[in-house]
């Protein structure tokens, strides 16, 4: 079986899930005890802390450890509009955004605040100056996503922060779910105020999420209840699947360039394959991650395809896994004005570190097959 | 001083050195210049510091390096002047000559630039020494103050607040050697405050240049033995007194002469005059209260400045807020004070154990913290 769905999870690192189990057997007290076992453990959350601001260079702000990406994108964003709803109840976006931070978007509308959404282009690119035109004295918050979960293309973030930095007071966050480990991110030379990640889409364990939060910013917490995580997140913390998490971060940042060129090398040679069979249309554009292929077979229906695949032994996806079960076409595609029929057709592939060369061919082979098969059926099944 | 610079440099392997005529020469090689200067700014004993292009006994070298380094300036002045010194006395050139032959070179070079021998915009400086030509313009002012040491040995009070840890920076500078001692009184006092009372000793030690030595005094009985016996008002008083008595012994063990407090003048109950006088009268060295006639503020400023501010407001109790009472004396009185010191029993004992159950740690800044070194390095 080959895996291809790396952007929804990743295998641990032999590690991770070492560490883990260590941890979990021997710290097993909770982190806020006052005892000598409490304290360890508590100890063990700051170490990981320290790990990440090691990793990251980040001197002005803390990392909080959350329940996963999809908090830290709720805690982000819920977290500012509500604590500085009384400098404006303006928020800006954009229409390409995870569904943690789009729909959460969504519930802040209902609840009586503004939201810009910003179109992307036809290769799935948002440009710093429309973020910079959308800003008002009323924007507090600007949100917008480092690597496209769907398309993988990425945004100008280093651009957009340094000149929303000038321009506004708006706090600047980032969802970087699917390029840490990928792409360098420099949190505080690009200006950011809040950056998300996640520990399983980088060979970390499920259940982590990180969130950068520079000094001074205060967050309206999600829960209520003990003070842990500067009271900004209540709840017992998961101390093994946090250090794992630091040992996963460190692992992947420390090979992020050799792993980065690697993973370039196989998606340009599956780019080049898909390119070559006529009835599938690649999506997005450049610049773009190293590890993301996306493309349609408009007039039919990606499950069909993601089936035939499995039945070839290859794992992929459609759409994202968060939203891969509704059957509406693809919000992404769309914002990107691709037709309904094309945006409802899209495959995600998304490569890993055991990818090899020889699995590019086994994949680009099985989608021959696949398309030769589904030819006669084109109307019969869309 | 040489020695200090050498230790503090140590990471930096391929820096060599080189002493003449009250003048350190840092030879970088190859390493980059900024973490170097960082370090050195804070050295004390340092006044100014220059970096510094260095050349052979050759005109043309010289000529070309004072040319590189002016259209190199991050911000291009439009005077300037040379400022040539021949320290060397058998360079062919003399002082005067040499302010001609490379100011004319650089203008000839970058005809915009005028010379302006009383107030240029940059004093482009040849210095000619025996074994090599320094040509430089920049003169950084650094700490100042004395070498690490040169004015003998002191015990540094670290309690863990504010204005100690900047009473020992102030002391480090005036060149004394420092070793700390703070008192814990473990279980009133958490693991926290100690480590805080570490963090800040490893600070201290970034400035020293050297390995710090932390005395940790285990003073939970003495405390509590003082609790238990009425006379609240008293109590800080007499506490301070003790501590007093308990450094003096821990000075004499490790050749210290005196001792260096926080204290400023009417900041709490403690710090009045009348207290500072009964409190003092316990030890026979010679008090050093840097801070003594500063304002609070001023005190907050230099602590952001050596970076000790942040570490110092965490908050944790030490043992000086423990027991507090709702009315400390600000105007004891001697002669009670020492009847009530006589009538506690075992008063010398309680002393004496906590000096003997004093912990040592050597610090420096790199020394792990409690987090650094928490669990397994293979689970990080």
């Amino acid at each position: 079986m080959l895996y291809f769905d790396h952007c929804a999870s990743t295998p641990p690192y032999d590690e991770v899930i070492q560490t883990m189990t260590e941890v979990m057997r021997a710290h097993y007290a909770n982190p806020s005890s006052l005892h000598r076992a409490g304290t360890s453990a508590g100890h063990l959350i700051e170490r990981s802390r320290a790990v990440l601001a090691e990793q990251f260079r980040t001197k002005k702000g803390s990392w909080l450890f959350t329940g996963g990406g999809t908090e830290s994108n709720n805690l982000a964003v819920k977290g500012i509009a509500k604590q500085y709803a009384g400098r404006g109840k303006h928020l800006i976006t954009t229409r390409i955004e995870h569904a943690s931070v789009y729909e959460t978007f969504g519930q802040l509308e209902e609840e009586g605040f503004r939201v810009t959404y910003l179109p992307v282009s036809d290769t799935g690119h948002v440009r710093a100056e429309q973020v910079l035109e959308a800003v008002t004295d009323e924007t507090v918050l600007v949100s917008v996503m480092h690597v496209n979960n769907e398309i993988g293309t990425v945004q100008p973030i280093a651009e957009i922060g340094r000149m929303l930095k000038k321009r506004s007071r708006a706090f600047f966050h980032v969802d970087a779910v699917q390029s840490i480990g990928k792409l360098p991110v420099s949190v505080e030379e690009w200006g950011i105020d809040l950056l998300s990640g996640s520990a399983h889409k980088l060979r970390g364990p499920k259940g982590v999420g990180f969130l950068y939060i520079r000094d001074g910013i205060t967050l309206y917490p999600l829960f209520t209840g003990g003070s842990q995580e500067e009271g900004f997140r209540a709840g017992t913390q998961n101390v093994p699947g946090i250090v794992a998490s630091a040992k996963a971060l460190r692992m992947a940042s420390e090979s992020m360039e050799a792993r980065g060129r690697k993973l370039g090398a196989l998606k340009r040679m599956l780019l080049t394959e898909i390119a070559e069979i006529p009835e599938l249309k690649l999506n997005g554009g450049e610049p773009s991650a190293p590890h993301i292929v996306h493309f349609s077979y408009p007039g039919m229906k990606p499950e069909v395809i993601v089936h035939m695949l499995e039945e070839q032994g290859i794992l992929a996806s459609t759409k994202s896994a968060c939203s891969s079960k509704d059957q509406k076409p693809s919000r992404v595609l769309l914002a990107m004005g691709a037709s309904r029929e094309h945006a409802a057709g899209g495959v995600r592939i998304s490569l890993g570190d055991e990818h090899t060369e020889r699995d590019i061919a086994r994949l680009a082979e099985a989608l021959r097959i696949a398309v030769r098969q589904l030819k006669p059926l084109e109307r019969g099944l869309t | 001083m040489q020695e200090q610079v050498k230790q503090s440099l140590q990471g930096f392997e391929r820096i060599t050195y080189f002493k003449s005529f009250g003048r350190l020469y840092v030879l970088l090689n190859d390493h980059s210049y900024a973490p170097v200067m960082d370090r050195l700014k804070d050295l004390f004993g340092i006044v100014t510091l220059s970096p510094a292009v260095s050349t052979g006994h050759n005109l043309e070298e010289i000529r070309a390096a004072a040319l590189t380094l002016m259209q190199t300036l991050p911000e291009q002045p439009s005077t300037f002047k040379v400022s040539a010194k021949r320290a060397w006395k058998e360079f062919p050139h003399n002082s005067q000559e040499l302010n001609h032959l490379v100011g004319s070179h650089v203008l000839r070079a970058m005809p915009s630039l005028r010379v302006d021998v009383r107030k240029p915009g940059v004093e482009l400086r040849v210095d000619v020494q025996e074994e090599a030509v320094y040509v430089y313009h920049e003169v950084i002012e650094a700490a100042g103050g004395f070498p690490y040491g040169s004015n003998g040995k002191a015990m540094l009070l670290l309690s863990g607040g504010i204005d100690s840890p900047v009473a020992g920076w102030m002391a480090l500078r005036k060149g004394l050697e420092l070793e700390a001692v703070h008192f814990h009184s473990y279980p009133f006092t958490s693991d926290k405050a100690k480590e805080k009372v570490i963090e800040l000793a490893k600070r201290l030690s970034y400035f020293s240049g050297e390995p710090l030595k932390l005395h940790l005094v285990p003073f939970t009985e003495f405390q509590t033995t003082l609790a238990q016996n009425g006379n609240d008002n008293l109590i800080i008083t007499i506490m301070r007194r003790a501590m007093l008595r308990i450094t003096e012994r821990l000075a004499g063990r490790n050749g210290a002469g005196g001792i260096v407090t926080g204290e400023s003048l009417g900041q709490v109950a403690s710090q009045t005059l009348a207290s500072m006088n009964v409190i003092g009268r316990a030890a026979e060295l010679p008090l050093i209260k840097p801070l003594i006639m500063m304002d609070k503020q001023e005190i907050i400023r230099v602590a952001e400045r050596i970076g000790t501010f942040e570490t110092s407001i965490l908050p944790y109790e030490d043992c000086c807020t423990l027991f507090l009472p709702k009315s400390p004396s600000t105007n004891p009185n001697l002669r009670i004070v020492e009847m009530l010191e006589s009538q506690l029993i075992n008063y010398e004992e309680l002393l004496q154990a906590a000096v003997e159950g004093t912990e040592e740690l050597m610090l420096t800044p790199d020394s792990q913290t409690a987090v650094q070194s928490a669990g397994e390095d293979s689970w990080f």
